[in-house]
């Protein structure tokens, strides 16, 4: 119910995320969890009985191993110009809802070394997975151990007035060119991203759940990506992509929350 | 919706039957009477004078740890013609008892006002120690807030670095008086003036001047020694220290450092920290480097300028990466 939108794929890891969630709650459950292997259990509640194969040569996972702050942790993602993908699958192992996002890449993602980058909530100590879907339905992976705790339910916005009054603002960034005919941008969008697991301060309730749920990024009307997303995605969103070099380089965002509110933006090389 | 509400209602419920083994626990005398002994024992005074009827006590420059049992942050107290009032209360139920055996071992008067600098544990968590005096527990508007909504964790997190034993008694006791505009509170002949401020090193800080001694209580607002840590807002923060430093005073208590300082030189290496932080960022960020290479490159020069730099530096790059790339 809270997640209308959800595709029956991510239905069922939040399914996970709940039971998940009631470990947290039971409190000593938590470090209990952090012996346990469940990347088995997640791996067929994301991919039923699909085989995933770590393979350095198709995906980079670059993270920190101690996270500076748990609630934004820089994550990098590269997928060189040999391989192929249609679609990135970003998981946090032990994260109440551990799939991130997915990105399903268009044409203009270009066929050059790919990089993503964003930041995530990281909840307990935890493998971090990018899975690549290579164009022959493969799916390749790289793991990073990272160690932050409390990134799902710190209340990570600093000054909470303010977050709230700009939400939906957008910057869209033409960054340096990256070799390969690929260019880079980047989008940020101002959203405080309520994970559902942050106390209302005022009423001792929890905050619901309220999120960016897809962010779809286009470059001269063809698709770079589309990205659907939940509560690990930290607030604030913020993704540097490089994409297809093209004729105008007129990069279009449009982001639409769980709440149904759209957000739209586009820029030239020049400028928003 | 359903799994939601029931699963905040067993979060909040499990909540309040902490609170309720925490209240049992507190076995407030004893505590008390072990803090009272243990402070007429020690070599050193608890608190010191630093201005007639002004008292201070030196937190040590430390993280959470059970050697320490939370006195890792200044407090102090007031004494007026007919009532104290206590600013910022030590991070555990312990320290905020020694902290009240010493206030008795100044004046029996009563303890009428616990004002919180702002809402950080080690500031707070000795609230409890004063609840039997009933005062007026004394905050920002904003500190009942931010502190309800990290409540779990800080008590989590802290509960588990000072160990069981150093942390009992210790809950959150929220602001019963909120402070939302320039504010008196009255001793007896003797005024204490508050400020609330705009976000600066939280969303809550509160200033609080000791009208006939000049002293200022600035809580985090200004650190010396001990590094930095911003949870608020580096530019706010900067904006802040601008403004109270362009007035003198006799003397200032820092959150962390020395229990009395001279204003405004006290502000002075804080103040060059947050803007060599804030310049290095803005030079990353109109370069097109990212948050990764914020944290480890940016401020580098300050690492022998502040204990525990390792420990807070870096969070500090991040969390003003995040506010400075949206300049």
């Amino acid at each position: 119910m809270a997640y209308p939108h959800s595709s029956s794929l991510g239905a069922r890891l939040l399914g996970v995320a709940a039971s998940l969630a009631f470990a947290l709650v039971a409190g000593a459950g938590a470090h209990a969890a952090d012996e346990e292997d469940i990347w088995p259990a997640l791996q067929k509640d994301l991919f039923a009985e699909r085989s995933v194969v770590e393979d350095p040569s198709a995906v980079v996972l670059e993270a920190p191993y101690r996270a500076e702050d748990a609630a934004l942790v820089p994550l990098t993602i590269r997928i060189p110009s040999t391989a192929s993908a249609k679609k990135l699958f970003l998981v946090i192992d032990k994260n109440p809802a551990p799939l991130v996002a997915d990105f399903t890449f268009g044409p203009a993602a270009g066929a050059g070394e790919r990089v993503l980058e964003t930041r995530v909530r990281v909840d307990m100590y935890s493998n971090i997975r990018a899975i690549i879907e290579t164009g022959d339905g493969r799916l390749l992976m790289a793991t990073k151990f990272v160690k932050a705790a409390g990134g799902c339910s710190a209340p990570a916005l600093k000054d909470t007035d303010a977050a709230l009054a700009e939400a939906g603002k957008m910057q869209i960034k033409h960054l340096a060119a990256t070799g390969d005919g690929q260019r880079e941008g980047q989008i940020k969008i101002r959203h405080p991203q309520y994970s559902g697991l942050q106390l209302n301060q005022a009423t001792g309730y929890y905050i619901p759940a309220k999120f960016l749920r897809v962010i779809d990024v286009a470059r001269d009307g063809e698709r770079v990506f589309r990205m659907e997303g939940g509560i690990s995605l930290s607030e604030n969103p913020n993704i540097r992509f490089t994409y297809a070099a093209g004729g105008e380089d007129m990069l279009e965002v449009t982001a639409e929350d769980t709440d149904g509110k759209i957000f739209k933006g586009q820029a030239g090389p020049k400028g928003s | 919706m359903p799994l939601r509400r029931d699963l905040a209602t067993d979060r909040r419920s499990l909540l309040r039957t902490a609170g309720a083994f925490a209240a049992l626990a507190s076995a407030f005398p004893a505590t008390a009477r072990k803090a009272m002994a243990e402070a007429a024992d020690a070599s050193s005074p608890f608190v010191a004078e630093i201005a007639p009827g002004v008292y201070t006590h030196k937190g040590q420059i430390a993280e959470y740890a059970p050697g320490n049992e939370g006195d890792i942050a200044n407090a102090g107290f007031i004494v007026g013609r007919d009532a104290v009032a206590v600013v910022d209360t030590g991070g555990s139920m312990r320290v905020g008892a020694r902290l009240r055996a010493a206030i008795r071992s100044v004046t029996p008067l009563p303890i009428r006002y616990v004002i919180n600098t702002h809402m950080h544990p080690d500031h707070v968590f000795g609230n409890a120690a004063f609840e039997p005096d009933q005062p007026a527990f004394v905050g920002h508007h904003k500190l009942a807030r931010g502190l309800s909504a990290r409540a779990e964790r800080y008590i989590a997190i802290n509960k588990e670095a000072l160990g069981e034993e150093a942390f009992a008694g210790t809950k959150i006791v929220l602001p019963t008086l909120a402070i939302s505009e320039a504010t008196t509170l009255d001793l007896g002949g003797r005024t204490i003036a508050l400020e609330p401020q705009k976000t600066a090193h939280t969303d809550n800080d509160l200033v609080i001047r000791d009208v006939e001694s000049g002293t200022l209580f600035l809580g985090d607002l200004v650190f010396a020694e001990h590094c930095p840590t911003l949870d608020g807002s580096i530019l706010g923060w900067q904006a802040v220290l601008d403004h109270l430093t362009q007035t003198a005073a006799p003397r200032a208590v820092p959150g962390h450092g020395p229990a009395s300082m001279a204003w405004p030189d006290a502000a002075r290496p804080l103040q060059h920290y947050l803007k060599v932080v804030t310049d290095e960022i803005r030079v990353l960020i109109k370069d097109n480097r990212t948050l990764s290479d914020a944290t480890a490159t940016v401020g580098l020069s300050e690492r022998n300028a502040w204990q525990l730099f390792q420990e807070y530096h870096a969070r500090n790059v991040s969390a003003a990466f995040a506010e400075l790339e949206w300049e």
